[in-house]
């Protein structure tokens, strides 16, 4: 199984949330997992750290103070319009979750979620996008 | 329903309770008072003209039978002295024969009979009083009958002090000049017209051209009373000859006099009756048509208090649940701006949630992991549970925010901290508009007074203000300025944006019932209409300035709570 051959090597995974005591934990517990997450606590930091460096993966959190998630989505997609983005949203903003979908991210998850549902998610977005660059 | 007790009426339906009995009382009053009175005025006259008609009728009726009566026994005198002439008629025994044949064709009505000679020495004489040789030349009715040939005369007492008339017919016959004199007899006559007799004080008497009685009043009179002795100038005409007046009596009574005359004119017949006496039928109808009326009129007056008091119990019902479903709409308008608060708080609870469902799994992670005794996981154990309590407490704020917005759905009225409602709507739209990328300014005036209202309301009115204006900037951003202020005795507090302003066409309808320009099934449009009934029903004001590409400021203008209940 293709998700089965990349557990060795361990996913790069970009984090973007504001809030930062959910990311540092998010973070250690996905380590624990074989997964290897880079922390970015704005939107604006994100999109530095994808310049910067190659993701297998992205985690987004939709609503964020400095800049709308929407937007940072879309930024992201023009950098790198293959990788694969999950969205991170609070209940009762379905509209932007859709809109989401539509300017082409990944998968979506509505918080608070299952930490085991995210990884089989990140799991499947970087398998998809080893798949794409293979 | 709980039906209201009358009595529970707020004293100010009392104004509308007394205009409504005072209309239904003119209204029914006036037309029923026009028509009886009306009715009443011509029945009075008919019923006048009617009574004295009937005594016009009666006293013209009397005074033919009375006349014919005379004349009656004028025609039998005149029968007789020409029947039989001087010779016969002097001759004692015939006389008395002829008195006994009229006495046994009249009656008792001719009392005597006589022959008198030109020089007024009676010849001869029936009777029964010895009259024989009376000497009549100085009598009135002598001369009379010399002068008119046939003589009625008054009553008189005469030789034999009995009231009696002549009744003479003067002859010249056989070379001679001689009178035929019968004596009438008073009681006869008398009884024609005291037979007239009506009601209880209604009477007929007859009297002379020189006020005297010609008949026995049946009640006590005084001869010169009334106008008997002018009648002629002092009544009223009818068209057959019969006078009517009314005027009081020597006892001050007021009375109807009706007169005709008789005789040729030389006697009055005075019918005489009092006014209320005369008018009694009329005076009982008006008794009990007054009494109809006056019953009429009590019912109609306990029918308006009734009918009044039972509108205005309506209306005060229809009051009191109109208020009630304002009530409602205000209460559902609360869950609607709930309901647009729901989304961003839905997103304020999940994120700590998010961050408790975390820690909890990494605290998980590490004991699953084991070197449970490891001194940094230890730690990192403890900082886990640390943040799980934070997490929690700020999900408890977010709870206590939304419960001080919920709180006293009674709308109980209370002294309002102006400056504290404006906080809490401010703690929390917060979030929102920390999103929203909206910059909040609160220019508070410090010491504000307070202001009696209810708390809830108030933040409602707040929060409807606060959500349109974040609604207008969230798209661009922009900056929300919330300012208080006491102005001319009254509290101000502006809600101001800086998003695209209200369109001109639109402003004057922003306060209407479900007007919303939001897309449909986003907006009740109810909010502005809500804060406007709230703000009236506090006595304030709510107004707002637009201006297309600046921005809209919302300006509520609240009175303070005046001196004598902020002692209280």
């Amino acid at each position: 199984m293709a998700g089965e051959a990349m557990r060795n090597s361990a996913i790069r995974l970009l984090l973007i949330d504001d809030e930062k005591v959910f990311l540092d934990v998010l973070a250690k517990r996905l380590a624990m997992r074989g997964i290897l997450p880079t922390k970015a606590y704005s939107g604006k930091e994100g999109i530095q750290l994808l310049r910067g460096h190659s993701f297998d993966a992205v985690v987004l959190d939709l609503k964020m103070v400095d800049m709308d998630g929407l937007e940072v989505l879309k930024i992201l997609k023009i950098i790198d319009p293959d990788l694969p983005v999950i969205m991170l949203t609070g209940h009762g903003s379905e509209d932007a979750t859709q809109d989401g979908m539509a300017a082409g991210a990944y998968d979506y998850l509505t918080k608070p979620y299952d930490l085991g549902l995210l990884v089989e998610k990140i799991r499947q977005a970087a398998a998809a996008r080893g798949a794409v660059q293979r | 329903m709980k039906k209201p007790e009358p009595s529970s009426l707020p004293p100010h339906y009392l104004p509308l309770v007394r205009k409504m009995f005072l209309t239904i009382i003119i209204v029914s009053f006036v037309p029923v008072f026009l028509v009886s009175l009306t009715i009443y005025l011509q029945f009075r006259h008919s019923y006048r003209e009617k009574v004295q008609e009937h005594l016009v009728e009666l006293v013209r009726k009397h005074k033919q039978q009375i006349d014919a009566y005379l004349e009656a026994r004028l025609a039998d005198v005149r029968f007789l002295s020409e029947s039989f002439g001087y010779a016969q008629l002097a001759d004692q025994t015939f006389l008395q024969r002829q008195l006994m044949i009229l006495q046994q064709t009249f009656g008792p009505t001719f009392v005597d009979l006589g022959v008198i000679h030109a020089d007024g020495n009676q010849v001869s004489y029936a009777g029964p009083f010895s009259l024989g040789q009376a000497q009549y030349a100085d009598a009135a009715w002598f001369r009379q009958a010399m002068e008119n040939q046939t003589v009625i005369s008054d009553v008189f007492l005469g030789l034999r002090g009995l009231p009696h008339f002549i009744v003479a017919i003067r002859r010249e016959s056989e070379g001679r000049v001689w009178i035929l004199r019968a004596t009438i007899d008073f009681v006869a006559f008398n009884n024609l017209v005291e037979g007239i007799r009506i009601g209880t004080s209604g009477f007929a008497f007859i009297v002379n051209r020189a006020g005297e009685f010609q008949t026995t009043p049946h009640m006590a009179l005084h001869a010169g009373e009334g106008c008997f002795g002018g009648f002629l100038t002092c009544a009223e005409d009818t068209t057959r000859k019969i006078y009517i007046a009314v005027r009081p009596d020597e006892a001050g009574i007021e009375s109807i006099y009706v007169t005709g005359l008789l005789k040729d004119r030389s006697w009055l017949l005075v019918y005489k009756q009092h006014t209320t006496d005369a008018f009694r039928e009329l005076r009982r109808a008006e008794r009990i048509s007054l009494l109809f009326f006056l019953l009429g009129g009590i019912s109609i007056v306990i029918m308006a208090l009734l009918l009044s008091r039972r509108m205005v119990d309506r209306i005060a019902a229809a009051d009191r649940e109109k208020e009630s479903m304002s009530r409602q709409v205000i209460e559902s308008g609360k869950l609607a701006s709930l309901g647009e608060l729901a989304a961003g708080v839905a997103h304020e609870i999940n994120n700590p949630v998010a961050v408790m469902i975390e820690e909890a799994g990494w605290i998980e992670d590490l004991m699953a992991d084991g070197h449970l005794d490891d001194e940094d996981q230890q730690a990192e154990i403890h900082r886990a549970l640390k943040q799980i309590n934070t997490q929690g407490k700020r999900c408890k704020e977010i709870t206590r925010k939304l419960l001080s917005f919920a709180r006293g759905s009674e709308g109980s009225h209370q002294k309002l901290d102006l400056n504290q409602v404006i906080g809490d709507v401010g703690n929390l739209v917060a979030q929102r508009a920390k999103y929203a990328n909206i910059e909040i300014e609160t220019r508070l005036s410090p010491q504000l007074p307070a202001v009696l209202g209810s708390e809830t309301e108030m933040h409602q009115v707040l929060l409807n203000l606060v959500n349109n204006a974040l609604y207008a900037m969230e798209k661009e951003g922009g900056q929300l300025t919330v300012s208080s202020v006491l102005q001319n005795g009254q509290i101000v507090i502006s809600v101001g944006d800086t998003g695209p302003g209200i369109p001109r066409a639109i402003v004057d309808r922003i306060f209407d019932p479900f007007f919303t320009t939001k897309p449909v099934g986003q907006g009740t449009g109810l909010g502005l209409s809500i804060c406007y009934g709230i703000v009236k029903k506090m006595g304030g004001e709510i107004e707002v300035v637009s201006e297309i590409g600046k921005g809209s400021t919302f300006r509520v203008r609240l009175p303070v709570e005046p001196p004598a209940a902020k002692s209280s």
